[in-house]
Order: C-alpha cells, then sequence, then structure tokens
C-alpha cells in the first residue's frame, strides 16, 4: 500500500508545490491555516485538478497529467473525512453509512455490513437518527464509518479533530486512533496542531506557503527541525535570527549573544531557537552559553510559571525569551529581577532556510 | 355563478409551475457553475421578465408566436395547431413572467449548499445525478419550494401579457384576473367583488405558505449536545 503525490497548481497569488511518498502508515501533513493542506487532499481526491504532475495510489495513476489521466473522484476510492464531516442532513445514519456501500452487493449483505459498521463504531441504536440529533464526537463516528463502508484505499483526513470542543477532543481522539490503527492503507492527517501530529503519525511533512519540505519521522521533527517553520510547527517559542559566528557557535541577532552550538553549521543557516525547557535557570552566570537576562513579566499558570525575560538584544518581540518553570523551582530562584540562562550547545536548534 | 375562470387560471398556474420547476432549477443549477461574466449576462436575461412591463413579454410573445410569426406559422404548418387566443396561450405567458422567481430563490438556495456535501458524495462513489436529487434539492427544499409557491401565485394572478396572447373569451381563455377586468367593465359590481374575494384568499394562503416556510427556514440550527458518556 503506497501513496505517491507529485503535483503543483497555480492560483494566481497562491502556488501549490506539493510532492511525498509514503508507504502505509499516518503521514501528518502540518502547516499554518491557507497553507494548502486541504487544497492537496481536495487534489489527491479528484475534487480540484491539479496543473501538473501525477498521483499514483499503490500502483494505480489517479491522475498524470503527461498521460493525460485524471479519475474522477468516483473512481479513486479515497475516503476524505471533511473537517465538518459533511454528513447529509436530509438522511439518517443508516441512509448515511449506506451511501458509500457498494451496491453491487445483494441487500441483506449490505444490511450485515451496515450493522457490523454501527457495532464496530459504537453507533448501535443511533441507526435511524439524524446528523443534528448527535453530538460531535458520533458525528465523526458515523463520517468514519460511512468512509470504512465503502472500502477505500487511502484515508484523507481534514483536521479531523478541529470541529470539537476540547472537553471532547481526547474521547474521539482516543476511538479515532483505533480506527486509524485497524486501516491498512496509508493515511494522510492534516493538521496545524503539534500534538495531534505527535499523537496519530509516524512521519511528518510540512508545509509553507503551498510549499512542501522533504518527509520526515515525527521525532526529528520534534529533536532537529529543519526550517523556521518546522521549528514553530513543532511548538517553539524561542527564536532569533542568526548568523555564523565562527565553524561552530552562531551569533543569535535577536538576542544579541554568542552561542556555542557544539556541532558544525548548516549551509544556509537563518536562524536558531530553544525550546522553552532547555533554558536553564540560575542566579549566576555558570555553563555554557549563560545569557544575562531581566525579568519582564512572571505569569502565573495553573500548574506552572511563565517567565518573560529581556536578552541583552532588547525586550521587544523575538528579543524576549519564554521560559517556563515548575512553580517551586521558581519559588528556590527567590523571584529575581535579574538571572542568567544557560542552554547546553546540543539544545540550539540550528535553522536554514528552505531551498 | 360560472365557475371556469377559476379552473382555467387553476390548470394554466399548474401546468406553467411544473415548467418553471424543472426550467427554473436546471438555469439555477447550471448558471451558478459558469464563468463570471457569462453568469452576469445570463443572469441579467432570466430575471429580466420580473422587472418588465408584462405587456412587454406580451409584445415579445406576439411577435413570436403569432400567426403570422416564426414559431406560430411552424407549429399551424406542423402539428395544427394555433399558438394564441387558446388557453394554454397563457401557460407561456405566465411561465415567462413568473420564471425568474423560481430561477432566483433557486439560485439563493443553491448558493448557500456546502459544496463539501457533494464532494463527499463523489468520493462515496456517487453520480452527480445521485447528488442533485438525493443530495442538493433536499438540503436546499425549503428555498425551493418557497420559490415555486411564488412562482405559482405569480401565474395564477398574471394580467397582462396573458391578456395580449390569450384575449378574453367567456368560457374558452378567461382566467381569474381577466374576468375581472371584464366584470368591471361592464359595470357587474357584484361578480367582479366575488372574483375579487377568491382572489384574495388564494393569494392570502400562498403568502401564509412561503411565511410559513421561511420561519421553519430561520429556526437556528439544533447545536449538537454531547451525550454525557462523551463528556467524561
Amino acid at each position: 500500500m503506497s501513496l505517491l503525490v507529485d503535483i503543483e497548481k497555480d492560483f494566481g497569488p497562491f502556488h501549490l508545490k506539493v510532492a511525498f511518498e509514503t508507504s502505509g502508515g499516518t503521514l501528518g501533513l502540518l502547516g499554518a491555516s491557507g497553507c494548502g493542506k486541504s487544497m492537496t487532499l481536495k487534489c489527491i481526491a479528484g475534487i480540484v485538478t491539479p496543473d501538473r504532475g501525477r498521483i499514483v495510489l499503490d500502483g494505480r495513476t489517479l491522475f498524470d497529467r503527461e498521460q493525460k489521466i485524471d479519475l474522477p473522484p468516483q473512481k479513486r476510492r479515497v475516503g476524505y473525512l471533511f473537517q465538518n464531516y459533511a454528513l447529509f442532513p436530509n438522511m439518517t445514519v443508516e441512509q448515511n453509512i449506506l451511501t458509500g456501500m457498494d451496491r453491487s452487493l445483494s441487500k441483506a449483505e449490505r444490511q450485515k455490513r451496515l450493522s457490523e459498521i454501527l457495532d464496530r463504531l459504537f453507533l448501535t441504536g443511533l441507526g435511524r437518527r439524524r446528523p443534528s440529533q448527535l453530538s460531535g464526537g458520533q458525528q465523526q463516528r458515523v463520517a468514519l464509518a460511512r468512509i470504512l463502508a465503502s472500502e477505500p484505499d487511502v484515508l484523507l483526513m481534514d483536521e479531523p479533530l478541529s470541529a470539537l470542543d476540547s472537553y471532547l477532543k481526547w474521547q474521539v481522539e482516543l476511538e479515532l486512533m483505533d480506527v486509524l490503527d485497524q486501516f491498512h492503507g496509508p493515511t494522510l492527517f492534516v493538521t496545524h496542531s503539534r500534538d495531534e501530529v505527535y499523537h496519530f503519525c509516524s512521519n511528518v511533512c510540512v508545509l509553507e506557503g503551498g510549499r512542501s519540505q522533504p518527509m520526515e519521522p515525527v521525532d526529528v521533527l520534534f529533536r532537529a527541525p529543519a526550517t523556521l517553520s518546522a521549528c514553530l510547527l513543532s511548538g517553539c517559542k524561542n527564536i532569533s535570527r542568526a548568523r555564523p559566528a565562527g565553524p561552530a557557535s552562531v551569533e543569535a541577532l535577536d538576542w544579541g549573544v554568542t552561542l556555542d552550538c557544539g556541532t558544525a553549521l548548516p549551509e544556509r543557516l537563518s536562524h536558531i531557537g530553544v525550546r522553552a525547557h532547555f533554558l536553564r535557570p540560575s542566579r549566576t552566570a555558570e555553563g555554557p552559553n549563560a545569557i544575562p537576562c531581566k525579568v519582564l513579566r512572571v505569569i502565573d499558570n495553573v500548574f506552572s510559571m511563565v517567565i518573560m525575560v529581556a536578552t541583552p538584544g532588547g525586550d521587544q518581540s523575538f528579543s524576549r525569551l519564554r521560559l517556563e518553570l515548575a512553580k517551586d523551582t521558581w519559588a528556590a530562584l527567590g523571584d529575581p529581577q535579574t538571572l542568567y540562562l544557560s542552554v547546553a550547545p546540543k539544545d540550539v536548534l540550528l535553522l536554514q532556510d528552505p531551498k | 355563478m360560472d365557475w371556469y375562470p377559476l379552473y382555467n387560471s387553476l390548470r394554466i398556474a399548474a401546468v406553467s409551475t411544473v415548467l418553471i420547476f424543472f426550467l427554473g432549477l436546471f438555469a439555477a443549477y447550471y448558471v451558478a457553475k459558469l464563468p463570471r461574466l457569462v453568469k452576469g449576462i445570463l443572469d441579467v436575461i432570466l430575471t429580466l421578465p420580473l422587472v418588465l412591463p408584462p405587456t412587454v413579454v406580451g409584445y415579445f410573445l406576439l411577435r413570436l408566436m403569432g400567426p403570422k410569426r416564426v414559431l406560430g406559422i411552424w407549429f399551424l404548418d406542423t402539428f395544427g395547431i394555433k399558438l394564441t387566443m387558446v388557453w394554454y396561450s397563457a401557460i407561456f405567458a405566465s411561465a415567462v413572467v413568473a420564471f425568474p422567481l423560481m430561477y432566483r430563490t433557486a439560485r439563493g438556495a443553491f448558493e448557500s449548499f456546502d459544496p463539501d456535501l457533494a464532494y463527499a458524495a463523489q468520493t462515496l462513489g456517487r453520480s452527480n445525478t445521485w447528488i442533485f436529487w438525493r443530495v442538493r434539492l433536499p438540503y436546499c427544499r425549503q428555498g425551493i419550494i418557497a420559490g415555486t409557491v411564488l412562482a405559482f401565485a405569480r401565474a395564477l394572478g398574471e394580467y397582462g401579457a396573458t391578456s395580449m396572447i390569450a384575449g378574453y373569451t367567456p368560457g374558452r381563455t378567461a382566467t381569474i384576473s381577466t374576468t375581472v377586468y371584464q366584470l368591471w367593465r361592464t359595470g357587474d359590481d357584484v361578480s367582479a367583488y366575488r372574483w375579487v374575494m377568491v382572489n384574495i384568499v388564494i393569494s392570502a394562503v400562498v403568502l401564509l405558505t412561503v411565511n410559513m416556510l421561511e420561519r421553519k427556514d430561520r429556526r437556528p440550527k439544533k447545536r449538537a449536545v454531547p451525550a454525557p458518556e462523551e463528556v467524561l
């Protein structure tokens, strides 16, 4: 089971250029809103026609500009989970699910499969209801049941958890994980949430401004993001523009310091990042890369303290650093006005411009 | 009292409404898909009968279907039927005049349709025809019913174009509206009032129907309430 996507489409000011290949498992498409994630799924489903390129699912060409192949959505065998589930409001749960089922099957067989799938997605007893009478989580299960009943070769999930209230999310997330685990084909999981990528996906492809960056394992995205956008999407909040200062040291322009990074610099170095939990606070300059800081603001969180500090680079936007500490750790420091933040050379994230 | 005008008006309105229903739906569906410029031009042409004086519509129809005009001659030669001054002539008049009401309401309803529903059905292997009749129409049904009812009411009350193309022959082409005019002209106030009342009752019923449909439409969509077991 594999999916190859290599497409381009021009929308005037916006240019979509996406390429990746996945062989089963769940691939995350991670990007800010408006970066072309949903458009990519629509191209794969055949709803939008790309200008160039090809899409091959399991050796079956769905789209190839050069060979003039463009299968209609009806023939592509893709299961598309829409952000708002797109359940037919005028039909019952059962009718919705039967919509996608193979019509060459006998009526008895279809009924049998229907009750199996209702059972599998905990929808037994809800078959006669209409979508408007269901909760958000139940609606999503109906949409999944409808997709699975159509026996697709690939699953396309378009921000499947974004329409849910946060207190429902966890439960639905667990159910969705079960469904994806049992599905044998590749799954594309579109999201802007680093947590969802971390929970669901084995590989991830970052999209920025319509362009896809090389696919990488999820743990690499979080351990060593390669670009500024990947770093921001992985949740890192401390970012500075940077330029090389030596063979293994960088000058952080926004922070006004030079940091030892312990390793050779990448070719197109543009920024560096440091995750908040890798910053070690102390009253005196100790350890490597100690940055003298002035405390700007202390924010009391439910279980932690967030401390905003000014660096030698200033106290505006990117010159500030964000630090999150356990409450007792902060108390042990004695609520200082100034402090030193040190960062181990290996924890300095070196980011480069995408090609 | 001779009830022929009521019977004639109802059958004219019924036949035109059936025509308008299908033509209006398909025009609304296909015009929405056209490129912007063509859409704008077609939209003006299709809506024009709504704002033109019905006499102008009648004039156009006579120029087209009159006994010495292209269509009139062709129909007489081929099928041996007259297109003007017979009861069904009024169908052309009321269909043209009432068409924009159906077309515009249906177009408005189609524009509010969530395209993801159609895409979802496509990825589930359903044909566009199936989607049109089983998803799009039911989704837009309130607007479409309202458009149909309005078109029916307008067709029932059509006077200007009808009087030009079908004239007034008692017991043959007389409709409620042409009868009222005729009764007023001959000074028969008692009969005229009766027909006026009939007309008011029908129009009131139609408007009530439309209002009820709109109220149903405006009722806030029920928000999905999570079941207790899902909250926990």
